[in-house]
This record gives C-alpha cells, structure tokens and sequence, in this order.
C-alpha cells in the first residue's frame, strides 16, 4: 500500500543490457584510460629527473646513451615507420652530426650549444639533399643505397684526416656544469641529454598531430591512395628524409658531448644496422618504439656479454631472433596489441 | 696496356667472387622478396663444415657434395624453423631476422673454430695462364667457370623446368599459386635450401683465395649487394653481369683514378648504382614490378 | 594549453620530489677507500685487498676485429697459473674481468666505466685497440685509475705527457719501421719500396715512421697502397703494387691479409720483391697456410718467441706455456701468437705488481713507469723491459728474423731501438 507522494520506482537495472566485461579487458581500459596515462606520465617525469641524482655516475651514462639513441631512432621512425622509406645507412648523419660537433669543439669556435644548431642545420641540409633523388627509389634498391653511403663514410671520414683527425679520431673536452647547478658532470650531460630528447619527441609530437603527420601516415597506409588524395607524395617523403637526417644529426651531437671522441671505427655500416635492429625491435610507427629500440640498441649487448662472456654474439643474434618472432611489431607494437581496448 | 689489362682480369676475379654470392642472395630474393642479410655467414659456415670434413681425413671431392647436401638441408631447415614463424610479419622483421641470425652464426663460427684464419684445399691447380704478358691465375678462371655453369644451371632450372615455374609462381604471388596447386611452403623450403647450395658453393670457392675465417664473407657480402643491385635481383644472368662490372669498375677505378684511390673505391660501385637505377630502378636485367594500389 | 599547463605542473612537482629523494641514493658510495696510514698513506685502494686484486680489461670479442678476442685466453692462462700454482701475487689472487667492445669506442668508454665504477677495478690491463684506448684514456686518468700495458703499437701511448695513468706495452710501430729503414739503408741502400697498409692508426703510424726513418736517404717510397679492414681482399691493391716493379715490398697488415698479401707475392712471378712483414703477422701461422715454400726469405722482427717455431720447442719458457695453456684453457691452440702474447704481457703485469712499492693505484703507477730491465721468460733473450723519466715504452727491442726453411732464422742481434735511434718523439 502506497502513501500519497510516489517517487518513481526506478525500474532495476536489467543485466542483459550490460555486456561482460572481462578481466583483462577491465585492466586494460584501466591502464589506458585518461587518469592512468597521465598518471603514468607524471610518474615517468619524476623518474627521469630523480634518477641522475640516484644512480652511479655509469648508469648515467648508460641512460644518456639511451636518450642519445632514442633520438636517433626517432628519426629513423619518422623516416621508416611513418613514411614508408628505407634507410640502412642512417648512422651516416649520426656520424655527420657527431664529427660537425667534435671539428667545431676541436676547434673551439663555438660554445658548444651552438654546435647542436650546426649539426641539425647541416643535417637537416643533407637529408633533404638525399631525399631528393631517393624519391626515385623504392624499398630494396632505397635501402641499398642507403648502405652504401653508410659504407662510404668511414673511408671518406678518413681520407680528409686534417678535418676530422683521420683514423686516430678527435678527442675534445665535455661540457662542463655550470658552477651554480652544483651538478656533477655526470649528471649535467644527462640533463642536457634530456632536454634534447624531450624537445625534439615534443617536436615530433606535435608533427604527428599536424596535417604534416596525417600525409605521412596517409603515405604509409597507402602511397597511392594518399596520392590520389592530395597528399604532394615528392614533399613529405623529402621532408620526411631531412627531418631523421636531423635528428640524427642532433642525437650525434650529443652523442659527442657524452663520449668526447670520435672516430671512424665509432660509426661504422653496423650502427647504421644496430639503429635499424633497433627501432624495428622497439616498434616501426610508434615514439614508444623508439624508446625501447633504445633501450634494446644500449642494454641487450652488454647483457648478452653478462650471458656468455666468450660469444657475446650468439646470445645476442638469438634475442634479436627470438623478439622478432614474439613481437613481430616490435615491443610497442606488443605493448599496443596487449593493450587494446574492445570498442 | 698489358697492365691495364691485368688490372681488368683482376677486376673479373674480384667480380666472380661477388657474383658467386649474389647468386645466392638473388635466388632467396627471389622467392621471399627480401634480401637475407645471412647468406654470407651460412655460406661462411659451410665452408667450415667443408673444411672440418677435409681437416677429418675426407678427401676434398668427397667432402665437397657432401657439404652441399648438408648445406641443401641446413638451408630448408633454416627456412622452416627460423623464417616461417615470421613469414606473415612485415618485410623489415625478416630483414632484421636475417640481421640477428648474421650475428648468430659468426660468434657461431667464431666460437667453435676460432678466429685464426685457416687454409682451405684449393680445386684448382697452383699457377697462372700466360698470354701477352698478362696473367689468368688458374683460381680466378675457375671461380669464373663455376659462376657461369651455375648461372647457367639457375636460368634453365627457371625458364625451363616445371620445378622452376612452380617457384616462380611462388616469387610472383604465393596465394594465387597456392591456389593453383603448389605446395607453397615446400617451393620455400627448397629456395633457401637451393640458396643455401649456393652459398656454400660460393664460399668454397672463395676461401683458398682469401682465407677461411669468420669473417671470410662479411666484406663480400655488401659487394654483392651491391652486384645484385645493378644488375637486377631476379635474374641470374643479371646479378653476374652486376658483380663483374662491379669488380672490374672498383679495381679500375682504385688504380688509375689518383683522387679515388684504393681507399675511396668502395664508393665506385655505389656511384654506378645510382647512376643505374636513377635510369632504370629494376637494375640493368631486373624486371619492373608494377605496382597496384 | 591546458596540456601545456599539466606538463609543467608536472615537471615542476618532479622537481620538487626529487630534491629531498636526492638523499637517498648509490652516488657517494663508490670510493674504494685508501691506505691508512704510512709511506704510501692517502693512496687508492680500490679494488685491491691483502688477498686479491681486481683487474679489468676490453677487447673485441665480436665483430670484424675478433681475431684479437683470442689474446685473453693467454692472459687467462697465466694468471690462472700464478693463482693456483704459485699462490697469486705477493699472496693476491688476481681476478680479471674481460668486456667485449667490439672494437667499438663508445661501447669501449662504456666498458671501461662499468669496470671502473661498477666492478671497482684495481686497475684497467689491457685495452685493445688504438680508438677505444683513446676513447677510454681522458676518463682514465681523471679517474686515476692505472690504464696499463695498452694493447696496441701506437706511438703516443709513449710520446704523450698528459696521461702519466696510462701506458703501452709492446714495440711501438715506429720504432720497428725504424729497425727495417736501418736495415734497409745499411743493406740495399738504393731500395724502392712499395708499401700496403691498413688504412688505419696502426698501419699509417707504421708507414709514417717508416717514411720517417728513411728520409734523406736512397731508400725511396715508390707506391703504396692502402686497404680497409672491411675489404674481402688485397689482390687488387696487389696487382696495383706489383706494376711499379719495386724490389722491395713492405707488408704492413693484420693477419688475414697478411697471408692474402704473401699468397698474391707468391703467386705473381713476374715480381719477386724482398717481402718485409710487420710483426703483427709474422706469425707462422700466418705463413702456413699459403705454404712454406712460397714465404722463403720474408724478413720481419719479432720481441716474442712465436710458439709455431720448432726453434723454442725445447725452451723451458715456451713448454710451460704450452702445457699450463693446455691445462687452463684446454682448445686454445698454443701456437696462435695471441696467446703467446697474452701470456708473455700477464707475465710481465705480475712482475710489475710484484714491483710495487705501495700496494696502491699510485704504487702501480709509479712501478710500471720505473722498470729496470725486467725480463719475461717468453720474449726474445735480450728484450728487456725498460721504462723511466722520459720514458714510456716499455719495450723497444726486436730483432729481425729471416724464414728459412719452415721456421724463422733471427738474425743480427737484438736491436734497442731506443739507444740505436734515440727516443721516439
């Protein structure tokens, strides 16, 4: 028997309209949903900044290599992930980027912050130099070329001893901290590593996220069909060239800031072939991918030697092998597919 | 001018070295489209093998058909277990597969025979032809045999034989020839192991000239690339012709052009390249892909 | 912007955290300590105890230049026999951790950080390679840490000043083109010379003092060339050389193309030029597979008996090598001159520890820049080990040797490159 003022009996929820959600997809809208990510994110930040002040002077050393390499293979991404070509010698603008900062720091012509400027200009120049008549070539011949500039270097690099030092290298002083950061040098190179790498993946995020991203993507799917579309094909792909030309360039200046030497032997055709290992590894089309590439490229090889101290190699030939049959998109690509979210 | 010709038969010799592996990578491009970055080190390997067998008391004829079979086999076995997983997998993971299994069998190689570099029987006689004052090392003019019958062999087996339509059915597109009946993954399997033969050869014929040791096929391997790129990856007759003009360019080159000398010769080949595939991309004997969107 | 604004926030808010965080951390806690007390108080002793040392070194376990990854194995050897057989050094067992660099620099610096920083190393024996040795040297010395007995010829690791931490070991380039130049001014006055060289630190130190010593002489450079360790072959640069009809040839190369460059000599009979060998690849084991009868009379130097010679094969010296790398590192092949080698320069790393006055980093220092005429049962009778004030080579005495036969004739006697042509500079 009811009283006179009804509230409307809300009628119950009917479980059938409700799908089942299971576990794992449960976890995953967790772990992808907006709170997470920044969640994630913000945890990242204070990572990266807590660390130097954390670890010993090596491992430092070992994380700045690792933003040096992840710039580098962001590049490459941009280049072999977003627009489709191919490069096997992209150790080449690595090395370009290097030697411009180790002559000029040589040299002492410059402060070194300035070498940056030169190493990515001059990068930046040369890509698309090179991009102009890869626009031409297609896949395997592309990558051909490619290596064979990545193998002409090192004897060029040679040749011109009295600019570069020839085969004995150069050898010029880091950068040093500033008095008033009260850094150790470890620490500041690190700092300085990571201000490059987190304003060029800025950069290139926000690259992706313009019309420019949206034609390289467009390529990628379908060259043709983007053609047809609109997308002037001959523009982004040498844009897409000089960009990872420069930001190779960029990754090998710091590289230089870090190691302070260069040499021929330090840019041989099997960087160039690691930088690729390395970002098909870590994910082709994706900036995760160039952070694990990276981590793989600096950590994989010494952790193979920890394995097995007389044949490095073995262990190291087999991982690569073994990741590529688990992730055959590498580990962003493995990463994404765990996390996907049923619509 | 005998000089200069020497300097051309020197060439040809360089050449016939590159073209013997090119035949290899050119048969694996072939069936997969890709370029196993590999083929230098299984040929490496099985120049090994060759070598223990000899090292054993077997006498080099005997150890030589032998080592092709093993090769033959290890080649299919290679496909199946290494290759097949990836096989739906973009083109560049198989590349970079190829780029691990390098890594693998040379610190293989490296590890079970030591780096000390280790002489190989040679097959053919001590010696040199003598005409006009220029010298055709018997080694040289042998290499240059093989390759030619191998060339040979490999154009009829494609052109002529059912065997041979069955792989190129494979190569053009393994689902419509799937369709039509063929065993697509056998026709695999048989390539590498084809290739693989090859390969073996390849090394076999190279190491009484430049040493066994690991790393025996890592400095002619880009050379043969490079071969096959000038010449067309899928023709036989092309990758040869690309290895001869290749070795003959960057000797000549090294020796009359002062500003290249013997240390900038390497960018030779990569200049011809260009040059060729800005005015043909196929290479030289290749055939055009055509592309369907 | 409001991205823009998160972003800051959030940097911000990590900055602010780290500050305190910073506290606790591994950094501050990784000096080894030092000596205490006494004569050599306030000295480093970092890895190195009343009952073992710690010792650290690199090599190019993979990649192209892993033919050199065989000298450990040698090392290993020795030191495994002074551990168990003769109760270490002075009582310390030496632990010896190796890394693979690859013969890459960056990874070398890498390497040489870990062993420092994170192994604690007493000291860094034993770098291989010119590159990575100069890649590694600045940090050495800034850190103090001894660099000792380098694994390379090259010149500097002597004529330098500003790196007192580190320090070479075996006959530099130089010095050993300077024995040929001599012989050659003294023997064959009016020599034209056609030289091969790896186009890189080691063969252009080798070609440089060579040119060097022959200045204003008869003896004239009429070609060269040069080759890329990436090169499958040298016969093109062979052929090459052989056009300028020189009478003499001088072979500077690493093993492999040592032999392609004997074999390619061999094979052209229509130039037979007097075929100098740089010690590097005078090593019967080189000569051996292109057959002995095509390498007669090749002359080289040599500061170490080649295990591959019948010559030592009852020399006291060279049969406890034999058998003790025979028993500790069985499949090693005792007669690959890289293990030869490594044995010979372990030896001579424990006679210099055992010199130490202060067990200390600075003790090694000063030892290994004051030998007096150490020797080592495995080097030539003659060769001495010698360094001092002004001068930081260890060893500049070889002696040249001619093949005969199946083996090496020495012949003349020990040259001290050092008294017969003055300091390298």
């Amino acid at each position: 028997m009811t009283t006179g003022r009804e509230t409307t009996r809300r009628t119950a929820p009917a479980e059938a309209d409700t799908p089942y959600v299971s576990p794992r997809e449960r976890a995953a809208r967790l772990l992808t949903g907006r709170p997470a990510r920044w969640t994630f994110a913000a945890v990242l930040a204070v990572a990266l900044i807590y660390a130097p002040f954390y670890f010993v002077p090596f491992r430092n050393f070992q994380l700045t290599l690792v933003l040096v390499y992840a710039v580098a293979l962001l590049g490459l991404n941009l280049l072999v992930g977003y627009s489709g070509q191919i490069s096997l010698g992209h150790g080449a603008f690595f090395a370009i980027g290097a030697y411009a900062t180790a002559i000029l720091m040589y040299r002492g012509l410059v402060p070194y912050p300035v070498t940056l400027v030169v190493a990515a200009v001059l990068c930046f120049a040369l890509g698309f130099a090179l991009g102009v008549p890869a626009l031409r070539l297609r896949g395997l011949y592309l990558a051909v070329v490619t290596l064979s500039i990545g193998l002409f270097l090192q004897p060029f690099l040679k040749r011109f001893g009295s600019l570069t030092g020839g085969a004995m290298g150069l050898t010029i002083p880091k950068p040093e901290p500033p008095a008033w950061s009260g850094l150790a040098p470890d620490q500041w190179l690190y700092f300085l590593a990571l201000l490059v790498a987190a304003v060029t993946f800025a950069l290139v995020w926000c690259l992706m996220r313009s019309r420019v991203g949206r034609a390289l993507l467009a390529i990628r799917e379908n060259e043709t069909a983007a053609e047809v579309m609109g997308v002037r094909l001959a523009f982004y792909k040498t844009f897409a060239f000089a960009w990872s030309a420069m930001l190779a360039g960029i990754a090998g200046a710091v590289y230089t800031w870090v190691i302070g030497f260069v040499s021929p032997d330090s840019f041989t055709i099997v960087l160039s072939i690691t930088l690729l290992a390395g970002i098909v590894v870590g994910g082709l089309g994706s900036m995760s991918g160039a952070v694990f590439g990276a981590l793989f490229v600096e950590f994989v090889p010494s952790v193979s030697q920890d394995v097995n101290e007389a044949a490095p190699g073995i262990i190291f030939g087999l991982l690569i092998i073994v990741v590529m049959f688990a992730a055959p998109t590498g580990f962003a690509g493995l990463l994404r597919r765990l996390l996907a979210v049923r619509k | 001018m005998a000089e200069f010709i020497q300097q051309v038969v020197q060439g040809l010799g360089s050449g016939a070295i590159y073209a013997s592996l090119a035949l290899a990578l050119s048969l694996i491009y072939r069936f997969t489209g890709i370029v196993n970055l590999a083929q230098g080190e299984m040929a490496m390997f099985s120049t090994y093998i060759a070598w223990q067998l000899v090292h054993a008391g077997m006498s080099f004829w005997l150890a030589l058909p032998l080592t092709l079979l093993i090769s033959f086999a290890g080649g299919a076995l290679i496909e199946r277990i290494i290759i097949r997983p990836v096989e739906g997998a973009p083109e560049l993971t198989i590349v970079i597969v190829t780029v691990g299994l390098f890594v693998f069998v040379n610190a293989a190689a490296g590890f079970i025979w030591s780096f000390l570099i280790k002489s190989f029987p040679n097959p053919f006689p001590d010696g040199a032809l003598n005409v006009g004052g220029v010298q055709f090392d018997f080694g040289t003019l042998g290499v240059l045999g093989v390759v030619a019958v191998v060339m040979g062999v490999l154009y009829l087996l494609f052109q002529y034989t059912k065997l041979g339509l069955g792989m190129r059915a494979v190569a053009q597109d393994p689902a419509s020839a799937r369709l039509a009946g063929i065993r697509v993954g056998r026709m695999l399997a048989l390539g590498w192991g084809l290739a693989a033969t090859a390969g073996a050869l390849s090394g076999i014929l190279v190491a009484p000239l430049l040493f066994l040791d690991p790393n025996l096929m890592s400095g002619v391997l880009i050379y043969a690339i490079a071969a096959a790129t000038l010449g067309g990856f899928d023709s036989p007759i092309g990758v040869v012709v690309g290895g001869l003009i290749v070795g003959v360019a960057e000797t000549l080159a090294g020796a009359y052009i002062g500003f290249i000398g013997s240390d900038l010769k390497i960018g030779v080949p990569l200049v011809i390249i260009i040059v060729v595939l800005l005015l043909r991309p196929q290479g030289l004997f290749g055939r055009p892909t055509v592309e369907r969107a | 912007m409001r991205t823009t604004t998160r972003w800051v926030g959030i940097t911000l808010a990590g900055v602010l955290l780290a500050a305190p965080l910073a506290a606790c951390s591994q950094r501050g806690a990784n000096n080894g300590g030092s000596e205490a007390s006494g004569p050599c108080k306030g000295q480093q002793t970092t890895g190195i105890t009343k009952t073992s040392i710690k010792l650290g070194g690199t090599y190019p376990l993979s990649g192209p230049a892993s033919a050199y990854g065989e000298i450990p194995k040698g090392v290993r050897a020795y030191f495994d026999y002074v551990n168990k057989e003769k109760g270490g050094v002075n009582g310390r067992k030496i632990q010896w951790i190796v890394r693979d660099d690859a013969y890459q620099p960056p990874k070398s610096v890498e390497e040489a950080r870990r062993l420092v920083e994170q192994d604690k190393v007493f000291a860094l024996f034993q770098t291989l390679g010119t590159p990575p040795s100069t890649a590694i040297w600045d940090y050495a010395n800034q850190q103090k840490v001894p660099q000792i007995y380098v694994a390379t010829g090259a010149s500097k690791w002597g004529t330098d000043t500003k790196h007192p931490w580190t320090i070479g070991w075996q006959p530099n380039y130089v010095a050993e083109s300077r024995i040929y130049a001599k012989w050659l001014k003294d023997n064959k006055p009016n020599a034209k010379v056609a030289v091969l060289y790896q186009n890189d630190d080691y063969g252009q130190d080798y070609l440089n003092g060579f040119t060097k010593a022959i200045a204003g002489s008869g003896v004239k450079i009429i070609a060269k060339q040069s080759y890329e360790v990436t090169d499958p072959s040298v016969a093109p640069q062979m052929s090459k050389l052989a056009e300028s009809k020189a009478d003499t040839f001088f072979d500077i190369t690493t093993p492999k193309f040592g032999s392609q460059a004997l074999a390619a000599d061999a094979k052209d009979t229509s130039w037979n030029p007097l075929h100098i060998l740089n010690s590097v690849s005078a090593s019967v084991t080189v000569l051996k597979p292109v057959g002995f009868s095509h390498v007669q009379n090749v002359v080289s130097a040599a500061y170490f008996k080649d295990p591959a010679d019948p010559q030592w094969a009852d020399d006291p010296a060279m049969k406890l090598y034999k058998a003790k790398l025979k028993q500790y590192q069985p499949g090693a092949d005792p007669e690959d001159q890289f293990h030869a080698y490594g044995w010979t320069v372990a030896e001579s790393l424990v006679k210099t520890l055992e010199s130490m006055k202060c067990p200390t980093r600075e003790g090694l220092r000063d030892a290994m820049r004051s030998q007096h005429d150490q020797t080592d049962d495995m080097l030539l009778p003659g060769v001495l080990v010698n360094t001092g004030p002004g001068d930081g080579f260890p060893i500049e005495s070889m002696q040249l040797e001619r093949f005969k036969g199946s083996r090496w004739h020495l012949f003349d006697k020990v040259v001290d490159t050092r008294k017969e042509f003055g300091p390298v500079q």
